[in-house]
């Protein structure tokens, strides 16, 4: 069975490791929050000045001077802190964030990827987007394995306009954990019950399959 | 002390004309400087140009202004959420530049510090980069990016004394205090306006060097985007 967004984001959280500042985009990275694992502190950052965010507040305490980077209205956590955009954008060009979590349209191969613009559609914008993808040690990108035609997002070459270059090294999809490096799709794990054959038919990129592949573990 | 207080928004915008450069703050609607905001739809300026992250939505915050076609070109990194906006930037009436969020912060941050241009490694190898100079440092690519130009800064702040000092609350921070720095004449507008004295020099996020006129808002709306909550159990 291909995974459900909310499991995409529960085995993403699996790749959380102690004492990390982790910045979460907009869709599925968003639900990452919802599964770290016990005995782990992670702290997330809101790129819009915001570090120790916590869970929607209770209904009849939200704050509009207190929301996160998609404008929803947030708490912040005992020991979190605020800052300015510039202060903000420091941590994260400045490699103080150890993690990035977004999601895209399009990767490549060779860790290109594009997630802000469809050419002869409303363009809303990149945010945060190309500042994360530029300087963050570890990206993420959680992602469905294909668009709503079948088609692959896994590519040997982006098509739309791109966010950043060469800095995605792993992939979470609905039907796999990929690493990219040396310009190809290594398969790292399957979806429960998916098979190499349904994975290698949906990636259009070079995939690279050693050995026995292990089913994720959820 | 200096004193930096004006009466209100009209005496605030004094020598706001046609075609000139504002930066706005705020995220989303968040720290938007309301007051001013309506205060411009009330002078009918146009042309111009409104540096801001964010473009506000159909019937608040820079979407005032959108709706009476008073804005030339938007500068943001994220212009969703208003409708009016995407008609304009369809139809070409509406010039857009759209920058990365980090960038915008810094152009806007070196726009007071006296740094003409600074290099990012945001955008490189994307059609942000294009046209502009590029150079390796450390094994990786970087983008020049240029300081802005705005002859007015519109902030808002949560408190403020007379002598332009700020404070911000919350996420209501985010680029007022960059853009504050940025202005030939800054602007702020706040929710409380204090006695010098009444606010303790250690928590002051704005010092009001960079203020040149401040203002008691009135009628804060405040309104909420995205409103998302946990249940009451």
């Amino acid at each position: 069975m291909a995974l459900t967004k909310q499991q995409i984001a529960q085995r993403i959280a699996q790749e959380l490791q102690d004492k990390w500042y982790v910045n979460l985009g907009i869709g599925i990275p968003t639900l990452v929050a919802n599964y770290i694992p016990e005995g782990i502190e992670v702290e997330f950052q809101s790129e819009n000045g915001l570090l120790g965010m916590g869970p929607f507040p209770i209904e009849g305490t939200e704050d509009a001077d207190l929301i996160n980077a998609g404008k929803q209205t947030v708490t912040i956590l005992d020991g979190g802190s605020l800052f300015d955009s510039a202060t903000s954008f420091a941590m994260i060009r400045g490699q103080h964030v150890q993690l990035t979590v977004l999601g895209a349209m399009e990767v490549a191969e060779n860790g290109d990827i594009a997630n802000w613009k469809i050419p002869g559609r409303m363009v809303k914008g990149m945010g945060g987007a190309m500042d994360l993808v530029a300087s963050a040690e570890n990206i993420i990108v959680a992602m469905m394995h294909t668009n709503k035609k079948g088609e692959s997002k896994l590519l040997k070459q982006c098509s739309l306009p791109l966010t950043g270059v060469g800095c995605v090294k792993k992939v979470v999809t609905n039907l796999a954990v990929l690493e990219i490096k040396d310009g190809a799709f290594h398969l790292l794990e399957r979806a429960p019950g998916v098979s190499v054959e349904e994975i290698q038919n949906a990636t259009e990129g070079t995939l690279i399959v050693n050995g026995e592949i292990p089913e994720m573990k959820l | 002390m200096i004193n930096k207080v004006v009466k209100n928004a009209q005496e605030a915008l004094q020598g706001v004309e046609n075609g000139m450069t504002f930066m706005l703050g705020g995220f989303g609607l968040c720290g938007i400087p309301e007051n001013c905001i309506t205060e411009l739809v009330n002078l009918g300026v146009t042309d111009l140009t409104c540096i801001s992250n964010n473009a506000g939505v159909d019937d608040f915050g820079l979407g005032l202004l959108l709706q009476k076609r008073q804005i030339k070109k938007m500068i943001s990194s994220y212009v969703g959420e208003n409708d009016e906006f995407e008609r304009q930037m369809l139809s070409g009436e509406l010039e857009v530049d759209l920058i990365p969020q980090g960038t915008l912060a810094e152009r806007c941050r070196a726009t007071g510090a006296g740094i003409p241009a600074f290099y990012t490694p945001a955008g490189y190898g994307t059609e942000v980069a294009e046209g502009k100079e590029t150079r390796e440092f450390n094994g990786k690519m970087h983008v020049l990016e240029h300081a802005f130009n705005p002859q007015f800064a519109f902030v808002k702040a949560w408190k403020g004394d007379t002598a332009g000092n700020l404070i911000f609350k919350g996420t209501a921070r985010n680029f007022n205090p960059m853009m504050a720095m940025a202005g030939k004449i800054t602007v702020a507008e706040v929710e409380e306006l204090v006695e010098v004295g009444e606010l303790d020099p250690n928590q002051i996020h704005t010092p009001g060097i960079f203020v040149q006129r401040i203002f008691q808002g009135k009628g804060y709306e405040k309104r909420i985007e995205q409103r998302t909550v946990t249940p009451k159990i």
